[in-house]
């Protein structure tokens, strides 16, 4: 046992190792295809994205073994010092960040950029789980709630005033990790209501949808009164009123910001998704050619490098964000389901590995890794297949990028560093 | 394990529509698919040859040369030896540099055109140079091309199709060429044939790899067709010589065909202008002249009153009403009063005073009162001065005056004949015949354009019918075959009634205001007319000189030529209109000018109204009394 101790790879659940080297492995691929260009042939060509890459992947097997050398409880120790880190990190970009596209996401050392928001998601995440596995820590009260809510959402701040409100928003999956936790369920169900009445809001315009909630809050009303009797109101009715109110406010303000607060281009990519508006060759450029890509793939793709949109450099971003069209055109209905399967067992692993943890440190860690992961394969594919609005974030594993690669391996070894380790804590 | 069942489920569930929606997207909506008509696809254009056009007797209108333009790839362009090039080019470098650049705004990747139509001794030295260039490339291109410098108005012009239409259109690309005027574009579809389609697999760099599915969906063109025109040349281009220096329009028809022999308007331009290099300046020069405008097609859109002639019409009227004979007199003071105060009073110049006129006296001296006093009794035979004008627009409108005739050239105008509704709008039911007792001559508000005319002289030509005027004979070597065309068109008037007016008109040029214009060895039936004409500049109406008019048809029997000739400001219809449309009856008929009326042509020749046109340009003649 000491022995098995001493070697790093001991325990260690190769399935999701596999599953890793499988998404990575597929991933390359893919960015290969994609960012292939006629005058270079050669793999190992640093001036191309895929060659890049590959020394991105090939320098992830140190940073692997790096972190499978320490312990896990130097993870458990360290996580609010690692904490600390990346928020200053998050506020140096300030001052020092090299802004690209609007925002200013990144460090710039010369030969490489580093994005510190895709390293922040794995230290919020040990924090989260090192705050939550106190045993001082009780949930039930507010105070703790809120405390919780400032560890997950100061990062997500800072990410917002980049502003890159597409990585910020990946916080919101440690909801998930709080509901586990305890956190009551409503807080989910109270923001997918103000959601769905934020989307149909504008989808039929703010006199209809006020109209509609409020007749049906008030057949809920009738119903609850039926029930409880006078009583009810008596003791309810402030907040009966204040449902209304909320109600009113949420979805007249939405109307009123929508229309005539929003930039225009945010404004536009809604529209183009609910279908409002048709601009194939404008804003809705890439979601139009991203599907177009997607269904030309049919059954069985047209095959590596086959994938002649791809291959005519059709898609933009392709490598990075839209890397998921190229599996669809090339390796057609097959291959990108396998790809989500691919996503759901390591989702389903990850969570059945946690569940397993006898350390609440390590299940909450667990659970802050699949929510962001499962996050991220949402907002992304579901940007890719046309289901969900334009945020530029990376699919895991999968898009071109040296940060956001290092960011999940680093997130997924933690994890399997604090899963070897389960059996021998107590 | 009850906590991390919302995980779970919602992982299934996303991941369930996620496939759901690949499936929609792979497998549902790939069936419609189209796997050509996409970005990785080029389509390769195969151009047929545009058309030929001739005219009735086979001289060629219309044919086709060939252009050479330098066509640019900006990001397959090396480095070069650029003043060499703009040597080659007979450019200087910043002309270089600016065509260059322009090319790479459109997009560096695509093939634009560096510099267009070149001369072919250029081409030919280029050719041989150009392969040391990559990137630069010559393409070949059809350009139209006209032998005979006449009849711009009817030929048209062909230009390049633009964005919206190409948007709208499944046919045509931005950038292919499409008539825009004339027959060009009237019979775009015939003379333009059916381009060839090849589909070619092209790769991001836009660059061709192979054709697409070895060909299977690839089309070859088909040629456009051959048109023959009605249209005589010789006596179009003569006519447009005799118009020098004038403006006006002339039509001239066969009246036993329809045929239009002649589409004169004045001015006009050499089609030439509009091909070639100098294309986009001289376009500018031609659409943007509102003075001249010799891009407006007179014979066609050019309203006027129609003047004296139209008191024919009044006669035709009359007889089939039966509210005059041929016997019928009336006698003339000097005019007509129409009314009780001064000023309401036609003046006559017909100097035959006191004594009633007969018919055909009336015609060949042209007297006002006569037809005047026909023209009330037509309009008050019923009770009723509406229902009366009614009858009387219902025989106007068998002639095809009032409406579009609908011959086959893009351009048309209505004019104007008025109705009983029309005046009972605009005098709320209280008025009769004296109100628009102007009609009677052919002035008030009624209005032709010279190609009505045309078609109502012809249908006095034949007695009684007219077939639609139109301007296309043959297809490739069939005969057209529209119904429309084939067919006559009867007028509302009885034959035998034609023969006092035809008597009349033949009267016109043997001893009446045509007279000086004969032309011996031929019959010629006509009606000369002097239309008055307004101007409303600054809400004040101002009266400018008067149009002269003529309308004829020749020989008197079994005539061959029929037309009207309108020339703005040209005074009375026996001084201008006349002589040129005796001369060009006498070329269409002898194919010549005799000798003995040479002095005539060359008068009409040399004759130029550019003075007139350019007084009245700075102040109308005369400000007009209240009276007309």
């Amino acid at each position: 046992m000491r022995q098995e101790r001493n070697n790093i790879f001991a325990g260690i659940d190769w399935i999701l190792v596999f599953l890793y080297i499988a998404l990575v492995g597929f991933g390359w691929v893919n960015i290969y295809a994609a960012s292939r260009t006629e005058d270079s042939n050669q793999i190992l060509d640093l001036t191309t994205k895929y060659g890049k890459q590959l020394i991105w992947i090939g320098l992830s097997v140190p940073l692997v073994i790096a972190i499978l050398f320490f312990n896990s409880k130097f993870y458990e120790k360290y996580a609010s010092i690692l904490y600390l880190i990346s928020i200053f990190s998050l506020i140096l970009l300030f001052p020092f960040g090299k802004e690209i596209n609007g925002a200013k996401s990144w460090f710039n050392f010369g030969f490489m950029g580093l994005q510190p928001s895709e390293f922040a998601k794995a230290c919020t995440a040990l924090a989260v789980a090192k705050l939550l596995s106190d045993r001082q820590y009780n949930f039930k009260l507010v105070k703790n709630q809120i405390k919780a809510f400032i560890i997950v959402f100061f990062p997500a701040f800072l990410i917002f005033l980049q502003p890159d409100a597409g990585s910020a928003i990946i916080y919101l999956s440690f909801f998930f990790v709080l509901n586990r936790e305890g956190l009551t369920l409503n807080y989910i169900l109270l923001g997918s209501g103000f959601i769905i009445l934020f989307i149909l809001t504008i989808f039929f315009g703010y006199k209809w949808v006020v109209t509609i909630s409020f007749l049906l809050t008030t057949i809920l009303v009738v119903y609850l009164f039926y029930r409880g009797g006078k009583r009810f109101f008596r003791f309810n009715w402030h907040k009966i009123l204040s449902v209304y109110l909320i109600i009113g406010v949420f979805i007249v303000g939405t109307g009123y910001i929508y229309k005539n607060v929003l930039p225009i281009h945010q404004k536009d990519r809604f529209d183009i998704l609910l279908g409002k508006k048709i601009d194939n060759k404008g804003i809705g450029y890439n979601s139009y050619q991203s599907e177009l890509t997607i269904s030309s793939g049919g059954f069985n793709g047209k095959g590596f490098l086959k994938g002649d949109l791809t291959q005519g450099d059709f898609v933009p971003e392709q490598h990075t964000d839209y890397i998921f069209s190229t599996v669809g055109e090339e390796w057609g209905f097959i291959g990108s389901s396998l790809v989500i399967i691919l996503f759901m067992l390591l989702l389903y692993r990850i969570i059945y590995l946690a569940e397993t943890h006898s350390n609440k440190f390590g299940r909450i860690y667990g659970y802050g890794l699949a929510s962001i992961l499962f996050f991220h394969v949402i907002v992304n594919i579901g940007m890719v297949i046309g289901l969900l609005p334009t945020v530029g974030i990376p699919l895991p594993f999968f898009s071109y990028g040296g940060s956001s690669l290092w960011g999940f391996t680093i997130l997924l070894f933690i994890f399997i560093r604090l899963d070897a380790h389960k059996n021998y804590d107590f | 394990m009850q906590r991390s069942f919302l995980l779970y489920f919602l992982i299934t569930l996303i991941g369930l529509i996620f496939i759901g929606r690949l499936f929609q997207l792979q497998i549902i909506k790939h069936e419609s698919y189209d796997p050509i008509h996409n970005a990785a696809v080029k389509i390769m254009y195969d151009y047929p040859e545009r058309g030929y056009v001739y005219d009735r007797n086979g001289k060629l209108l219309i044919a086709n040369q060939l252009s050479y333009d330098v066509m640019v790839q900006p990001n397959q362009v090396k480095e070069l030896d650029t003043l060499e090039f703009c040597k080659l080019l007979n450019i200087d470098k910043e002309e270089f540099l600016k065509r260059f650049k322009r090319a790479e705004k459109y997009a560096s990747y695509l093939p634009s055109v560096f510099l267009k139509q070149l001369a072919k001794e250029d081409f030919a030295f280029l050719q041989e140079k150009l392969h040391k260039y990559r990137g630069f490339y010559i393409q070949k291109r059809i350009i139209r091309d006209y032998p005979i410098k006449a009849a711009a108005n009817v030929l048209g012009y062909i230009g390049e199709v633009n964005e919206q239409k190409a948007r709208k259109n499944d046919y045509y690309q931005q950038g292919e060429l499409e008539g825009k005027d004339g027959i060009e574009r009237q019979y775009e579809d015939v003379l333009r044939g059916r381009k060839g389609k090849k589909y070619l697999h092209r790769n991001r760099f836009n660059k061709v790899t192979g054709s697409f599915k070895d060909g299977i969906y690839d089309t070859l063109p088909e040629n456009g067709k051959d048109l023959m025109l009605t249209l005589d040349i010789e006596l179009q281009a003569y006519a447009q010589q005799l118009m020098r220096g004038k403006r006006g329009g002339i039509v001239a028809i066969e009246p036993a065909t329809g045929e239009i022999l002649a589409l004169v308007t004045a001015p006009s331009y050499d089609p030439n202008m509009l091909v070639g290099r100098k294309r986009s300046k001289n376009s500018v020069a031609l659409f943007n002249d509102t003075i001249n405008k010799p891009s407006y097609d007179r014979g066609l859109l050019a309203a006027y009153a129609p003047g004296s002639p139209f008191k024919m019409m009044n006669a035709l009227i009359g007889l089939q009403e039966k509210v005059i004979t041929e016997q019928t007199g009336f006698s003339c003071y000097g005019g007509y009063r129409y009314g009780n105060r001064a000023h309401e009073f036609m003046k006559c110049h017909c100097d035959i005073y006191g004594r009633p006129l007969k018919l055909k006296t009336a015609i060949a001296r042209s007297c006002n009162s006569y037809f005047s006093n026909t023209y009330k009794r037509i309009v008050e035979k019923d009770n009723n001065p509406s229902e009366g004008l009614d009858k009387w627009h219902e025989h106007v409108a068998s002639f095809g005056l009032g409406n579009y005739l609908g011959y086959d050239l893009p351009a048309g105008q209505k004019g104007l004949i008025p109705d009983g509704k029309y005046y009972d709008r605009r005098y709320r039911y209280s008025w009769n015949a004296s109100t628009n007792i102007s009609n009677a001559i052919g002035q008030g508000e009624v209005l032709t354009t010279p190609i009505q005319l045309a078609n109502f002289t012809a249908a006095i030509a034949n007695r009684g019918y007219f077939y639609t005027p139109h301007i296309v004979k043959k297809i490739d070597s069939s005969f057209i075959d529209n119904p429309n065309y084939r067919q006559a068109k009867k007028t509302t008037i009885d034959k035998k009634y034609f023969k006092p007016v035809v008597e009349a008109m033949h009267e016109v040029f043997k001893t009446g205001t045509g007279k000086y214009s004969q032309v011996k060895g031929i019959e010629i039936c006509g009606k000369t007319g002097t239309a008055e004409n307004f101007v409303i500049i600054e809400d004040v109406k101002k009266q400018l000189a008067d149009h002269s008019i003529l309308v004829a048809f020749a020989p008197k029997d079994n005539p061959k030529i029929a037309l009207a000739v309108f020339v703005e400001n040209g005074g009375y219809g026996s001084t201008i209109a006349a002589p040129i449309t005796s001369l060009m009856i006498e070329k269409y008929i002898n194919g010549e000018i005799s000798p003995r009326n040479k002095y005539r042509e060359l008068n009409m020749l040399n004759k130029s109204l550019q003075d007139i046109y350019d007084i009245q340009l700075q102040k109308p003649i005369e400000v007009a009394s209240r009276t007309k």
